[in-house]
């Protein structure tokens, strides 16, 4: 038996209660992330994985809850925590770094003034000592000047300065696990991979886990020590990174991988995933996909496929797969 | 770069002029309050252009515009009350020949206006705002003897319509949509609705006379609670209502979850992390706001006849006394001019983002 995981989600279910009615964001995912990993969540606009994220922050919006399942952090279920539990907890032992560094730094205080409150809430630390961490976990991020930048407000760096700023003051006070939402979407690319690379490297040197969302497969494959693809608030397949980008087993991954852009097939044409992605108010019974799928067949309408296990490193939720395993077995019997 | 860079040497340029102008006037200008005038004008200059500090350099600029301005408003004032028909001794029953020319005499009315006006301003430099033709008392006594009535109504009812204001609409905020945000936002819908002067009346009405809660103000008694509380309401529902409305529009903003998910407490969030942002839109309102108030709502001030400011302006221009208007005005525009100074100022010190250049 290994160690227990760091964290472990069990059939979460997140909901947004609006006027129009409940929106079904997360819808029953499960995931295991062990201590040091690096987890990557998948999926286009409105596929839950922010929602996923957040839902283990608990810091979603006034009208989300969630509805169902447990979030155990080393076997501890979170939402049993009361608000100040949970405040202790954001920050020091989860940390979250966000899409758009242009706005999630408050633009009224300094960078030392908000880097020394992440540390301040979660130590004892005196002044000075807050001050020198704060320092340090600047250079750490490779922020040059760090002094004369502790001293200034958010709109005077640019933004890939800004989201090393953001790292720095979530890896402040050494959280076992980093959410990264989306961190590199809103940076230019040179800028991306640099960010990319600073986390890598910073994994190495502190150990956290990493939980990594994105909508851009290729940006994580070579990070990933799992990948989750999420579809509609649901986990469509899951499996280490190679297995996802090589043999792809539902037929959304596979659009998901069409549709990144190659250099080294020049004139092939981009392919979109067609059709629009599901309304999450009126979820359809059977596989969310099916209306954009290709391969639908009758019972994907009726029946939300289960999760089956394709190998020893992958599973998948698309009935194709079921299709497969029975022509091959009955191709076996009857050879 | 360069377009900033094009804009300082015009700054410059014109600074450098005032400069001149104020150097010429200290040499040319045979009287002692004009020299010492020049000098301020010479200092303020100088400052704008070498203070190193951009704070520094703006104030200054600051300065030297809301001279100018106070010095346009002074002409405007005074060459429209010489356009009006009449003077200030047209009455029904005109006085003599004689008798209107001795007063004509004493308040220079015989004199070419552009006399009239340089005399003006040289008393006005003086600090002399002239002497009403309606009472004979100087002018300037009256105004700051009632100014010191008005300030004290309209401080109480300033600072009560800031803080009762900002409490009222972060609640609202952070209530929003369940029965506190309801009622508030009914009163202070209501309130700013209601004019100051119905709301003036109905209080006086209501717990003066009928319930006899409060005396009725008289300078011997001053009671302050009504009259404050008439001058407030409004200010203090707008104030509400603009919070609410900024304190939403903070609340969602990214940066707010970031501090949450630093594990910030929820009542540091708002007061820390929100407040600070949705105070922005308020402070604009606040300045004008209060010289408005410290300058005494004149409506209100009559109804409770408490003698201050407002008071006077309004007497002054049904009696048409003219040197009782002008010194009113320019008192007014001089502590509006200050007003929007100092609110431009805490703007730069809650908002970094401001840049005075």
């Amino acid at each position: 038996m290994s160690e227990m995981p760091i964290l472990q989600v069990k059939n979460l279910h997140t909901s947004f209660f609006t006027d129009a009615g409940e929106v079904r964001a997360v819808n029953g995912i499960s995931y295991n992330l062990d201590r040091g990993k690096v987890l990557g969540i998948v999926g286009e606009s409105g596929s839950g994985k922010s929602v996923s994220a957040y839902s283990v922050m608990q810091i979603l919006t006034d009208t989300g809850r969630v509805t169902e399942g447990e979030i155990l952090f080393n076997g501890d279920n979170i939402l049993k925590y009361d608000d100040k539990q949970m405040a202790a907890f954001r920050g020091s032992k989860i940390s979250i770094i966000f899409q758009d560094p242009m706005t999630s730094l408050n633009p009224v205080f300094t960078i030392g003034n908000q880097l020394r409150e992440a540390i301040r809430i979660h130590t004892d630390r005196n002044k000075e000592e807050i001050q020198a961490r704060a320092l340090e976990m600047l250079q750490l991020v490779g922020v040059n000047e760090p002094e004369k930048r502790l001293k200034q407000y958010p709109h005077e760096l640019s933004g890939g300065m800004r989201q090393r700023v953001m790292i720095a003051m979530a890896l402040a006070c050494e959280p076992d696990i980093l959410i990264a939402d989306e961190p590199t979407t809103a940076l230019d690319v040179t800028i991306q991979a640099q960010i990319l690379e600073l986390m890598q490297d910073l994994q190495k040197k502190m150990g956290m886990a990493i939980i990594m969302i994105t909508h851009d497969l290729g940006v994580i494959a070579d990070m990933c020590d799992e990948i989750i693809v999420m579809y509609a608030g649901k986990v469509c397949e899951r499996g280490t990174a190679d297995e996802i980008f090589y043999n792809p087993r539902h037929e959304y991954t596979k659009g998901l991988i069409r549709s990144i852009p190659r250099l080294s097939e020049k004139h092939e044409k981009l392919v979109p995933i067609a059709g629009t992605p599901v309304d999450l108010l009126n979820l359809p019974k059977g596989c969310a996909f099916a209306s954009r799928c290709d391969r639908a067949m009758k019972i994907c309408l009726r029946e939300h496929p289960e999760e089956i296990r394709v190998n020893e490193n992958h599973i998948a939720a698309c009935w194709a797969n079921v299709l497969q395993m029975y022509e091959e077995e009955q191709g076996g019997t009857n050879a | 770069m360069t377009e900033s860079d094009a804009k300082k040497r015009k700054m410059i340029v014109l600074m450098l002029l005032a400069l001149v102008l104020a150097v010429m006037g200290w040499i040319f200008l045979p009287i002692k309050s004009e020299k010492i005038l020049c000098t301020v004008v010479l200092a303020l200059s100088c400052g704008a252009v070498f203070f190193s500090n951009d704070t520094g350099r703006y104030v200054c600029k600051r300065i030297l515009l809301a001279l100018l301005t106070i010095l346009i408003i002074a002409a405007i004032t005074f060459f429209a009350m010489n356009a009006i028909p009449g003077g200030p001794f047209s009455k029904e029953k005109a006085p003599s020949a004689a008798v209107q020319a001795v007063l004509e005499e004493r308040f220079h009315l015989n004199e070419p206006i552009g006399t009239q006006f340089r005399l003006y301003l040289e008393g006005l430099m003086q600090g002399n705002f002239g002497v009403s033709t309606k009472t004979g008392r100087e002018i300037a006594t009256t105004i700051f003897s009632s100014f010191a009535i008005s300030a004290k109504l309209g401080g109480y009812a300033a600072l009560c319509a800031v803080i009762l204001g900002l409490i009222l609409g972060s609640i609202a905020a952070l209530n929003r949509g369940k029965l506190a945000d309801r009622i508030i936002i009914f009163f202070t819908t209501l309130f700013v609705a209601v004019p100051s002067f119905i709301m003036a009346t109905l209080l006086l009405l209501v717990f003066c006379l009928q319930l006899n809660w409060f005396p009725i103000f008289s300078t011997d008694n001053p009671s302050y609670v009504l009259p404050v509380i008439a001058l407030m309401l409004s200010p203090m529902s707008y104030i509400t209502r603009l919070t609410k409305t900024s304190m939403l529009d903070v609340l969602g903003q990214d940066y707010i979850r970031t501090a949450r998910a630093k594990g910030v407490k929820q009542w540091k969030v708002i007061f820390k992390h929100a407040l600070k942002n949705a105070l922005i839109p308020v402070i604009t309102y606040v300045g004008p706001m209060t010289a408005y108030i410290l300058t005494g709502s004149m409506v209100v001030e009559s109804v409770f006849t408490t003698g201050g400011l407002g008071t006077k302006f309004v007497q002054g221009i049904s009696n048409r006394d003219y040197p009782m208007i002008m010194g009113t005005t320019i008192f007014l525009a001089t502590l509006m001019v200050t007003m929007t100074l100092i609110s431009d100022l805490v703007y730069k010190a809650v908002d970094p983002r401001i840049d005075f250049n």
